[in-house]
């Protein structure tokens, strides 16, 4: 029960990265597509769950002192793994993501759930922790970027699906559209909460 | 004469946050009061420049030789976070009142996309050290200048009557969005300058 809960709260209760302002530069970044959006939160979950249980399990070993040093080297190495497989079987996403593949390493949730989390439960909490926030991360990105991909080109993961009259905004696959995107998003979450506490 | 247009492209055509999508957390972070964002945005022109100067020729002198470029993320963030560091305790002996004003964003200079995304951008466009630390120094003042002119932004909106949702974040994202969409009117100005030249 207690596990069951520690998995559904990155779904909602702590949805990074609205609930918690964290990691944002990948998700303006890479959410002009829906397609980009997936591929991105897969990467992060894969590195967050990997590197949660990591943690856990030598978190008996690390010295508090180097903590962060360590937690940093262990993420970096999952997201050099991401990376070389990304290449190998994923070019297209690889080459669309760009450097936002090496800067999961400097994505602040992932270094934020170790601290907060990993560094304090067991494997298996953690592991959860871990899929958990990403599953959360993943939902928000493909979220955003079917947004804009709807609305900046007229298309669902590649697919027309506006009508053919449609003239796209390209405002909103650029930068202002992102920021403007994310803004109003967060906004509605807050309206939501605040309206079920009340 | 090449090395104004780089300047000119870096703060004001691609500025690193408002067109490249790099170090939004704190951007957000500490840009609700002028004087936090400006010791912000000091720290981070420092600290970018001497980082890219640094994993350059870690890239350059050690990684390539020894042919293990794909060993570039770690090494680059090691790199970054013995900077950060270094900062620290230097500023914790020498500033106070700054290290204390910048409290918690300090170390996460660390996990500052924008940092790590300058000295991967240097590689990736093959620039030479000169080029690749003015292209750091310049990065960096975009930085600050977009720093400082949301804060400008944000301090007058905290005594104005914003809709209970759009607190806070919310609002810094779509304040973001506008000025991300007047940083627009620069698009063009570096091919017209590269022309001028010529």
């Amino acid at each position: 029960m207690k596990l069951l809960k520690v998995f559904t709260r990155g779904l909602w209760n702590e949805i990074p990265p609205f609930r918690l302002v964290l990691g944002l530069c990948p998700t303006l970044a890479v959410t002009r597509s829906a397609e980009d959006g997936l591929g991105m939160g897969l990467a992060v979950i894969f590195v967050l769950a990997c590197s949660n249980m990591l943690v856990s399990s030598l978190r008996n070993l690390i010295p508090r002192q180097v903590r962060i040093a360590c937690f940093v080297v262990i993420i970096a190495s999952f997201v050099v793994v991401v990376e070389l497989l990304s290449q190998a079987f994923f070019y297209p996403i690889y080459q669309s993501l760009g450097i936002f593949i090496p800067l999961i390493v400097v994505n602040c949730i992932i270094l934020g759930r170790a601290e907060a989390f990993a560094s304090r439960n067991g494997i298996i909490a953690s592991g959860l922790d871990g899929l958990g926030m990403g599953l959360g991360f993943t939902l928000s990105l493909t979220v955003l970027g079917s947004i804009r991909e709807i609305l900046g080109q007229g298309t669902f993961f590649g697919a027309e699906v506006m009508w053919s009259s449609f003239r796209p905004f390209s405002f909103m696959v650029e930068a202002p559209g992102a920021f403007v995107t994310l803004g109003i998003l967060l906004a509605i979450m807050n309206a939501i909460s605040k309206s079920h506490q009340s | 004469m090449e090395y104004i247009v780089l300047v000119i492209t870096a703060v004001l055509v691609k500025n690193i946050l408002l067109a490249q999508y790099l170090g939004n957390c704190p951007f957000l972070g500490t840009s609700k009061r002028m004087d936090t964002a400006i010791g912000m945005g000091v720290s981070v022109i420092f600290v970018m420049t001497i980082a890219t100067a640094i994993t350059w020729v870690v890239q350059y002198s050690v990684l390539v030789p020894l042919k293990l470029e794909y060993l570039q993320t770690i090494a680059f963030i090691l790199v970054i976070a013995a900077l950060v560091q270094f900062v620290e305790l230097f500023l914790k002996k020498f500033a106070p009142p700054l290290y204390s004003a910048l409290g918690i964003f300090l170390p996460l200079i660390t996990t500052n996309c924008a940092i790590m995304g300058v000295a991967l951008l240097v590689i990736l466009k093959g620039q030479t050290f000169p080029e690749a630390v003015l292209f750091a120094v310049a990065s960096g003042v975009g930085f600050t200048l977009a720093l400082i002119l949301l804060a400008g932004i944000r301090e007058r909106l905290e005594v104005s009557a914003v809709p209970m949702a759009l607190r806070g974040a919310a609002s810094g994202l779509i304040m973001a969005g506008l000025m991300s969409l007047a940083f627009f009117g620069f698009v063009g100005v570096d091919g017209s300058l590269k022309a001028l030249i010529q």
